[in-house]
This record gives structure tokens, C-alpha cells and sequence, in this order.
């Protein structure tokens, strides 16, 4: 379990998070959501390690977890299959063994016949699927996401969204997934919680019961309607006075 | 993007006759100079192809080894010492601060300069010329690798902190092959620098060597032997910079060439 509790953070002059507590149990997939410069990216950061919070603290029991970033950020000079098997080698995991699982990633996650590209060679789609077979190859149980398909046109981001699902729910990995997109969040996660803009406060957090498949169009435009009637809500998404650059 | 071998080889002979006829273009106004202003001002190009061909018999291979080894020599000295340092000043801010304002100053020194002080401290000989060639390229690949070093992708770094990517491994895959696309252009300029240096050192400071054949063209008043010079050193510079650099670095650098489409 990730338990985020009471995080503040402080950043030069600003507030851009404020008591915030959040957990994420094993197998769950929390989506965090909220209008651009709310502080979500910086509370992944947080939450991954990457930055220290300046109040509260963390307690992560996970076994492993990585981060999908918004952009690929893949190595340039290496070809994909040795992208994916980065994690793996910097665990010392050898070659033969660390390539033959990075194959099997790949295959899954329709890479294959691409095995020997360079990542200039790649869309952005795939690029962005070759980061995520980097961060499942190292077999981790916590995927801290930040808004990795917002660069992705809109049918290319469904898709990947339905792989994500499936990845998630076959290995059992739990997700924290940052975006700005409600229908997004919807589609994602078995909760929802909504970010305010600065500084960043949670204002309101919701189950979604319904299985994944169920969730079709229909359902999703009906519940971001339905979540956007929620005073707290729409004050963060419709009603900014000030708006905040990140 | 894939062509046919046919198609590439049309590519490749229109390629080679575009810098063909480049080449020729000059030939013809070297030779339409030679003709206005006399063969002793401006030898043509077959007068400079005969004196070649002269310097050749009285052993200009010697010469054109001499050099060689002493430009190759100073240059690949100043490669591996400026690379390094230019890594770690790049690395560390405070190295950084400490070693620029000296590469600074080193570029700042004329090579004449140089080649005075290397026959001072060293006497006439091939070490003054090797070191001339060493002092004058260095802060060109320095300030190579110090920019390569600098401008590591921030993102990046953050992605490998998130693997817990060991040092090494980040040395090696992260930071390097980025480094790399710095350095081997500035080394492509070091070159051509340390050849023009080596051989205008060898003019002051040794009995053998091609710059010492062109001091030999200018007392005996020889204009084509001194063009036959020049032509030989040109060769010798591109022979150096299409056969030695720039194989490496295709090899070394394979994945930028899928993004260089034809060639």
C-alpha cells in the first residue's frame, strides 16, 4: 500500500500542494485528476521519490514501483529492445536473459517486428508503449503514470488506454495516473480523486463501481457530467479566476 | 525510405559527380589563373602534378610520413586529454569554472606563438611540432566534450533515477553516447587545425616533413613544388577526416543514420 499523508509542498514563494492524503492499495487503480498547473504532476514526483516533499511523509510498502512519463523518454542510442530492458540491467540482470524478456514484452504489447528500431524509427504511440514494456519489464507492482497519453490523438489514446487496463489487470499492478482528461480518469480507475488548483487540495473523491468493460462512451460523458455538477468540481475545472501556469 | 541497389548506386555516382564537378571547376580556374598570370606566379595544376610527381622520386613519402606521425600523434594526444577533461569540466560545474577561462586563454594563442615557445623549451625536432599540434587542438576537442557534457537531457537523468541506473551504466548509456555527438564533430575540426599546424610547425622547426619541404620550395623559389605541397597535405587532411573520422563515427553512431535518409 502507498500512503501519502498530510503532503505539503512548498515551492519558492508558492504553496502548490496542500494536506494531502491519498492511499493506493495493491491491484487498485487510483486516477488523479485535475486542471493543468493543480501540483498533480509534482505529488507524483513526490509520491515516486523524485522530489521531497516539504510537509508530511510517504510510507510505500510496494515492492517496486517506476514511472511512465509524459514523454517516452527513451535513450535515442539504443534500440528497442534494449529501451525496454534498461530497468533490467541496471538490476544486473544478464544480457541473454534481460533481452529475452524485453522480446516477450514487446511481443505483448505490439512491438513485435520492431525489435531492432531506434526510437526515431517509431510513432509516438508506439514510442510511448515501448516506455511503458520498460516499466513492466522490471516486474514492478506500483505504475506511477503522468498523463503518459496526453500526446497521443484521440484514437491512438483509447487504444492505449485499453492496453494499459489489460496489463494492469492481468499482472494485478496497481496505477496511480495523473491527467487532466475526466474522461480519462473515468475510464481508469476504480477511484477518482480531483485535484483543486493552487495550491492543490483534494476536493472530491469518488468509486467507480462499474466494471471495466461496461464503461462505454455513453457512461463516460454521463459521469464526467455528473462529477462536473459537484460545486467543489466545477470550481476546479470550470470556474478559475487565476489561472496558474506549472 | 528503403531503395533499390540500382536507385542508391544512381544516387551515390550523382552525389560523386556533383562534388566532381566542383572539384573540376577549381582545377579549370587554377589553370585559367596559371594562364593570366604566368607559370612562375601561379603554376598550373600539371605543373604542380609534374612537381609532385618529381618530389615524389626524391622521396616525399618520408615527408608525407613525418608529418603524418606528428600531426596524428599531437592530434590524438589532444583528443584523449581534451575528451577527458572537457567530460569532467562539463560534469562539474566547479571544474567547469576552474578549466574554462584556461581553454579560453589556450584558444586565444596563435600557434606562431606556440611554435616559438615549443622550439624554446624544446629545441628544434619533431616534440616541438607534436607539441604545437597538442597545445592548438586541445581546447577545441576541450570545449567539444565540455558542451556534450553540459547539455545532458535533464529528463533523462530523472528517468534513469527512477531505474536506480548505477553509475557506470549511466556513464556509459546515458551520458557517452550523448557526449559523443559533441565530440566528433569538434575532433572533425581538430583535424583539419592540426594538420595546417603541424606542417606549418615542421616550416620553423624541423629539417624533415612536408613543412620542411615548403621552407626547401621557398629558397629555391620552386612555386610548383610549393603547390605540389599543398595538394598533398589537402589529400592527406581528407584522406584522414572521410577514412579514419568519419567511419568511426558512422559506426559509433549507427543510430543516427537511419535519420540521415540517403547517403
Amino acid at each position: 500500500m502507498l500512503r501519502l499523508e498530510s503532503i505539503g509542498h512548498v515551492y519558492g514563494q508558492e504553496r502548490t500542494l496542500d494536506a494531502i492524503n491519498l492511499t493506493v492499495s495493491p491491484g487498485e487503480s487510483v486516477c488523479l485528476v485535475g486542471p493543468s498547473g493543480c501540483g498533480k504532476t509534482t505529488l507524483l514526483r513526490i509520491a515516486a521519490g523524485l522530489v521531497a516533499s516539504s510537509e508530511g511523509r510517504i510510507r510505500d510498502d510496494f515492492r517496486r514501483s517506476t514511472v511512465v512519463f509524459q514523454e517516452p523518454r527513451l535513450l535515442p542510442w539504443r534500440r528497442l529492445l534494449d529501451n525496454i530492458a534498461l530497468g533490467l540491467k541496471a538490476m544486473g540482470v544478464p544480457r541473454r536473459e534481460r533481452l529475452a524478456r524485453a522480446r516477450a514484452l514487446a511481443d505483448e504489447l505490439g512491438l513485435a517486428e520492431r525489435h531492432d528500431h531506434f526510437p526515431h524509427q517509431l510513432s509516438g504511440g508506439m514510442q510511448q508503449r515501448v516506455a511503458l514494456a520498460r516499466a513492466l519489464a522490471v516486474d514492478a507492482d506500483l505504475l506511477l503514470l503522468d498523463e503518459p497519453f496526453s500526446a497521443l490523438d484521440v484514437g491512438l489514446r483509447s487504444e492505449a488506454q485499453t492496453l494499459l487496463l489489460g496489463l494492469l489487470a492481468r499482472r494485478g499492478i496497481a496505477s496511480l495516473l495523473v491527467t487532466h482528461d475526466l474522461t480519462e480518469a473515468l475510464r481508469l480507475g476504480h477511484r477518482v480523486v480531483v485535484l483543486s488548483p493552487s495550491p492543490g487540495r483534494i476536493v472530491h473523491e469518488q468509486r467507480i463501481e462499474r466494471p471495466f468493460i461496461e464503461r462505454d462512451t455513453a457512461f463516460l460523458y454521463e459521469a464526467a457530467g455528473a462529477l462536473l455538477r459537484q460545486p467543489a468540481v466545477a470550481e476546479s475545472f470550470l470556474f478559475r479566476q487565476d489561472e496558474v501556469t506549472p | 525510405m528503403k531503395q533499390s541497389l540500382p536507385t542508391r548506386g544512381v544516387i551515390a555516382v550523382l552525389g560523386w559527380g556533383g562534388s566532381l564537378t566542383g572539384v573540376l571547376l577549381f582545377v579549370a580556374l587554377w589553370e585559367w589563373g596559371s594562364q593570366v598570370y604566368g607559370s612562375f606566379l601561379l603554376p598550373g595544376p600539371r605543373d604542380a602534378l609534374g612537381a609532385l610527381g618529381r618530389l615524389w622520386r626524391e622521396d616525399a613519402a618520408a615527408a608525407v610520413l613525418a608529418t603524418t606521425w606528428r600531426a596524428m600523434s599531437g592530434f590524438a594526444l589532444a583528443a584523449v586529454v581534451g575528451t577527458a577533461l572537457g567530460v569532467l569540466a562539463g560534469l562539474s560545474r566547479t571544474l567547469g569554472r576552474a578549466l574554462g577561462p584556461v581553454s579560453t586563454v589556450l584558444l586565444g594563442i596563435p600557434p606562431i606563438a606556440w611554435i616559438v615557445l615549443a622550439i624554446l623549451w624544446f629545441g628544434s625536432g619533431s616534440l616541438a611540432t607534436v607539441y604545437t599540434v597538442m597545445a592548438t587542438t586541445l581546447p577545441v576537442s576541450f570545449a567539444g566534450a565540455q558542451m556534450g557534457a553540459m547539455t545532458r537531457d535533464r529528463r533523462l537523468q530523472e528517468m534513469g533515477e527512477v531505474f536506480s541506473v548505477p553509475p557506470l551504466m549511466r556513464l556509459i548509456d546515458f551520458h557517452l553516447p550523448h557526449i559523443a555527438s559533441y565530440v566528433f564533430p569538434a575532433l572533425i575540426t581538430a583535424l583539419g587545425v592540426a594538420w595546417k599546424v603541424a606542417v606549418m610547425a615542421e616550416l620553423f622547426a624541423t629539417e624533415d616533413g612536408i613543412g620542411a619541404g615548403l621552407a626547401l620550395a621557398r629558397v629555391n623559389l620552386d612555386t610548383a613544388a610549393a603547390m605540389a605541397w599543398i595538394v598533398l597535405v589537402v589529400a592527406l587532411l581528407l584522406t584522414a577526416e572521410h577514412g579514419l573520422l568519419r567511419p568511426l563515427q558512422r559506426r559509433m553512431e549507427p543510430w543516427r543514420q537511419a535519420g540521415r535518409g540517403g547517403r
